[in-house]
This record gives C-alpha cells, sequence and structure tokens, in this order.
C-alpha cells in the first residue's frame, strides 16, 4: 500500500514535471511565432492610450539637483560610429555638421553645429532609464525641438518626427543597421524634448551621442537617438525601413516607450 | 461560507461508531474565489518567468534613484573568468558571494553550453534570451492580472468574503491564541471538526499581506519602473525611494510571493491534498469529524 502510494506520488510527480517541460516548449513556441507576438503586443494599444490619458496635462518628468548626477553615465549601444564620414566630422569638430530637418515641413532647413550652439537652450537634469532596467542621472543642454519644429514650420499631415542617425549598430554597411527612432507631435513640443549637444557641461562625446543626441524623458533610452544628422517629418512611419518607426521597434521592441 | 452544509453518512455505519465515520462537506469556495484563484496560478507563474526574462537583461539591483555598470549593486548574479571557455556563476548579495554556478549567473544555454546569464532558460519566458518578448508577455499578463485582482477585490467586498473570511475573529487575535497557532504550525496539526471550518489565525493574516501589502506593491512597483508613469505620478516614486529601489522592491516581493507559494502548496500536500484542491475546483471541503482524529 505504502509502496504503491509512493509510486503514484513518483508518477504525479514526473508527469508534472513532463507537462511543466511541454509547457515551457510550448511558450518559447508560440514567443517564436510573429502572429502570437503581435498578440501580446497588441496589450501596447492599452498601455499607450492609458498613459497618454494621465499624461495629457503634459507633466515634465522628474529633475534632480545636481548632487544626484551619477558619477559615470553608462554609455550603451553605438560608443563609436563606424563610418569614415562620421570620423572625419568628430576630427573636424563638427565644424562641417549639418542637422537637415526635410519631410512634411514648409521650409526645409539645415543648420550648422554653430547655429545649433547659438541659439537658446533648456538644460535639465534627469534619470535616463534604459529598456535593459539600469538608470543614469545627467544634465543635459540643448535646444528645445519645438523651437526647430516652428522655425521650419510643420505641413498640416505631418504627425511623426523621425531621426535618422549616423551609426550603424550592428556594424553592416548596406545601411540596413543604421539607427533611427520616432516619436509623435505629443512628445515632440514637449518642452523637456530637446536635442541635447552637451552632457554635464561639456560637450557630448562620440560614446554619448556627439554632436547631438535626442532627449524624450518620458520614455526609455532606445527611444533617445545619438548621433541625429537628419530630421524628417511624416505622416507615417509605416514606409520606413521595417515600417516600425525605429531601429529597435523593427526588431520587436514596443514603439511607445514610456513603460 | 459555511451557509449550505451538507451532511452525509457513509454507508451503513457499524454500531456505536456513527460519530466516527461522519463527514461534513461545506461548500467553502465561492466561484469568484476559485476562478480568480486559478487565473493567478496562471497569470503569476507566467507574469513571474516573463519577469526574469527581464531581469536578466540587467542582473543587477540598486537603492536609490539610478544604478549601472560603475554603481554598487546590492545583489548581482554575475560569472567569474566570463571570458574563458567555462564561466563559473556567482551570486553576490553585498559583501557576500555564494557559488551558484548551472543555475544563477552561469547556466546551460540552448546549445548546451554554459553561457553567462542570470537566471536559467528554464525559470524564463521565453526560455531563450529575448528581452523584448519577455517584456510583450508580461505588460500583456499584467492587464489581465490587474483586471482578475480587480474582480476579485471587488467581490470580497462586496461579498463578505474579507469579513466574513478572512478578517481574524477577537477571539483568534490574542497573543495566546497566534502563540497556539504557531505552535500547531510548528507540530505539523491541522485543524478538525469546527475549527476546520475556517481559516486559522496564521493563515488568514498570510492571506491578508499577500493580497493588501505585496500583490498590490508588486503592481505599484512595476508601475513606478516606467518613466511614463513617473511623469504622471511622480509622488509614487518618491514614496519607494527612486527607481532602482522600486526595481529593487519589485524583486523581491516576487521572491516573496515565490516563498508564499511554496509553504502555500507545502501545506495544501500537509492538510490533503484531494480534498483542498477539489475545494479550489468544485467548492465543496470535506471536514472530518473531530473524534476521528
Amino acid at each position: 500500500m505504502i509502496h504503491q502510494r509512493v509510486s503514484r506520488r513518483a508518477m504525479i510527480g514526473t508527469g508534472a514535471a513532463g507537462l511543466g517541460g511541454l509547457l515551457l516548449a510550448g511558450c518559447d513556441r508560440l514567443s517564436n511565432s510573429p502572429k502570437f507576438q503581435s498578440f501580446v503586443g497588441s496589450a501596447e494599444d492599452l498601455t499607450f492610450p492609458a498613459q497618454r490619458a494621465l499624461l495629457v496635462g503634459q507633466p515634465l518628468a522628474r529633475e534632480y539637483p545636481a548632487s544626484m548626477i551619477s558619477p559615470v553615465f553608462k554609455s550603451n549601444g553605438t560608443s563609436m560610429p563606424g563610418s569614415p564620414a562620421y570620423k572625419a566630422l568628430l576630427e573636424g569638430g563638427f565644424a562641417d555638421y549639418h542637422l537637415a530637418i526635410g519631410g512634411l515641413v514648409r521650409r526645409p532647413m539645415r543648420f550648422s553645429f554653430d547655429d545649433l550652439k547659438a541659439m537658446p537652450t533648456r538644460t535639465q537634469i534627469t534619470r535616463h532609464d534604459c529598456v535593459e532596467g539600469w538608470s543614469a542621472i545627467g544634465q543635459w543642454t540643448g535646444v528645445r525641438l519645438s523651437r526647430l519644429l516652428a522655425t521650419v514650420g510643420l505641413a498640416p499631415q505631418a504627425r511623426y518626427a523621425v531621426f535618422y542617425c549616423a551609426d550603424d549598430m550592428d556594424g553592416s554597411t548596406d545601411g540596413s543597421g543604421q539607427y533611427y527612432e520616432s516619436i509623435d507631435l505629443f512628445d515632440a513640443f514637449h518642452p523637456q524634448t530637446i536635442l541635447a549637444h552637451s552632457l554635464n557641461g561639456k560637450f557630448l562625446d562620440a560614446a554619448h551621442g556627439a554632436p547631438l543626441r535626442l532627449r524624450v524623458e518620458r520614455q526609455l533610452g532606445y527611444k533617445m537617438a545619438k548621433y541625429v544628422m537628419h530630421i524628417q517629418l511624416v505622416d507615417t512611419v509605416h514606409g520606413i525601413k521595417s515600417g516600425k518607426g525605429g531601429y529597435w521597434e523593427d526588431r520587436g521592441y514596443d514603439w511607445y516607450a514610456g513603460i | 461560507m459555511a451557509s449550505d452544509t451538507i451532511y452525509e453518512m457513509d454507508p451503513a455505519p457499524p454500531p456505536g461508531a456513527a460519530l466516527k465515520s461522519a463527514r461534513v462537506v461545506i461548500y467553502r469556495h465561492s466561484r469568484v474565489v476559485r476562478l480568480t484563484h486559478w487565473a493567478n496560478v496562471v497569470l503569476i507563474s507566467l507574469l513571474l518567468m516573463s519577469g526574469l526574462q527581464i531581469f536578466n537583461a540587467h542582473p543587477r539591483l540598486y537603492w536609490g534613484e539610478y544604478g549601472a555598470d560603475a554603481d554598487h549593486p546590492w545583489l548581482e548574479l554575475t560569472a567569474l573568468k566570463p571570458n574563458s571557455d567555462r564561466p563559473v556563476g556567482v551570486t553576490r548579495v553585498g559583501r557576500f558571494q555564494f557559488r551558484t554556478d548551472g543555475v544563477l549567473g552561469v547556466s546551460r544555454g540552448g546549445d548546451g553550453q554554459f553561457t553567462q546569464r542570470g537566471f536559467p532558460r528554464w525559470a524564463t519566458l521565453p526560455g531563450y534570451q529575448d528581452l523584448a518578448t519577455g517584456r510583450r508577455w508580461h505588460f500583456f499578463l499584467v492587464w489581465l492580472f490587474v483586471a482578475n485582482g480587480l474582480a476579485y477585490l471587488i467581490f470580497g467586498a462586496v461579498n463578505g468574503h474579507f469579513r466574513r473570511d478572512l478578517a481574524p475573529t477577537g477571539d483568534q487575535i490574542k497573543p495566546r491564541n497566534i502563540l497556539r497557532s504557531i505552535g500547531d504550525h510548528i507540530r505539523l496539526r491541522h485543524a478538525r471538526g469546527e475549527e476546520a471550518k475556517s481559516y486559522n489565525v496564521l493563515q488568514k493574516l498570510t492571506y491578508l499581506v499577500v493580497i493588501f501589502i505585496i500583490l498590490p506593491l508588486m503592481v505599484i512597483t512595476g508601475l513606478t519602473m516606467s518613466p511614463g508613469m513617473d511623469a504622471a505620478a511622480p509622488w509614487l516614486l518618491s514614496l519607494l525611494g527612486g527607481r532602482q529601489s522600486a526595481r529593487s522592491i519589485h524583486f523581491i516581493t516576487a521572491n516573496l510571493i515565490v516563498l508564499f507559494v511554496i509553504v502555500h502548496v507545502v501545506e495544501v500536500f500537509l492538510a490533503g491534498v484531494v480534498n483542498e484542491i477539489r475545494s479550489m475546483i468544485t467548492g465543496r471541503y470535506v471536514i472530518e469529524a473531530e473524534d476521528k482524529a
């Protein structure tokens, strides 16, 4: 009787472990299926409007005292774009750099690094949250994106600002790995959305995105494109690269990165 | 709870033993409690595993607002000799280091090779390293978890489940009776007869802590890791002591839930696994007469 009970228990145990293994394998197969990925990804359709409803008053992200700045601001992703063109700009102190703004705008324009440095700036000490889980606090100084957008003037159909960068994340040379990002006008016109040229009082180094890095303080780090070369105003991001609105978005991450 | 008590008699009880074989069947768990319980079993398991997948992207925890590679973690799952053929997994807590090779820090990947990763593949969802998919699972499941939790909370308040089943009685809460309950648990003695119709005081207090402190804290610390939420409700983050503190508390409360589940399941086995599981499926719970013990 006792023996039988033990063997029954063992059987249940083995059965449970086997079932567990099957479930895990099943979850992995589900996770790999694009259909299922877009199904669980549909939670973004709930999260995004819910957060936007809470942010409708356009509150600022918290700004910190200088005493709370991280001793080391971690650099992630690209630390040195590989292209000769970028290296030449860097060596020349970005004297030959131009930020181009085009697409659905009234007056496509180019701004030199000197133009940008001469503009009124906003300085903010904010927390940078990486999608991986770490955070760093730094002081950013730069030109408000809303100011640049007002200068070029938006066409009525413009809905998104797309940022094209100088770095190829995966080291490819055919442009397929070019970093890019996009935000909508709700975030583009937020007072803390700036194109930063300085971190902690110094012009950006290559590791932190020289000469210009986007700051979108109410979203995660991958939205904050480094090495911004060109901004394009569009009505939809679907026609661009893989159509998801950014380098990481094209690789499975959510376009809305407020969470 | 015991509103529709059903009395069952075993067929043809031997003379003089009628009481001994009396079984009382009570209706123990309402339908909402049973449904939300099993939904939680699935949701919390998958939330835990997708959470560990997310944790693995940066398997270090800090206190305060910020924390990254150059800052001091209070917990770290890492590898010794990370660039060698055979890295060795270790867990560091404060100044202490434990060898956790094969499970934490370093474990076998899908190819059978030992690789550096926080939690092993059998504990994460998906099993392979994929932060984007782990996040999708987590943020999908958490909506269901919150909906399920709210349904339970509203039901518990309206139907009287909290007041009737979970609030300790004045008698139960007396220190003497709490001590006695602790003694009963240590000696693995389980309630019979009349006493088995309601939860004991330790059980009630544990459920109350899980339902009203740990699970809500889990949701709040999860929300405060969102930079969007932090702009909308900065006071929440102040309450928790910063974003990296929120991440640490999220991890600790997840571990407390695992600890609760282990104790819960052990108690289910000790108290009678068939009867306990049946009561959570059909609602009906069999109570043995007192003198049968």
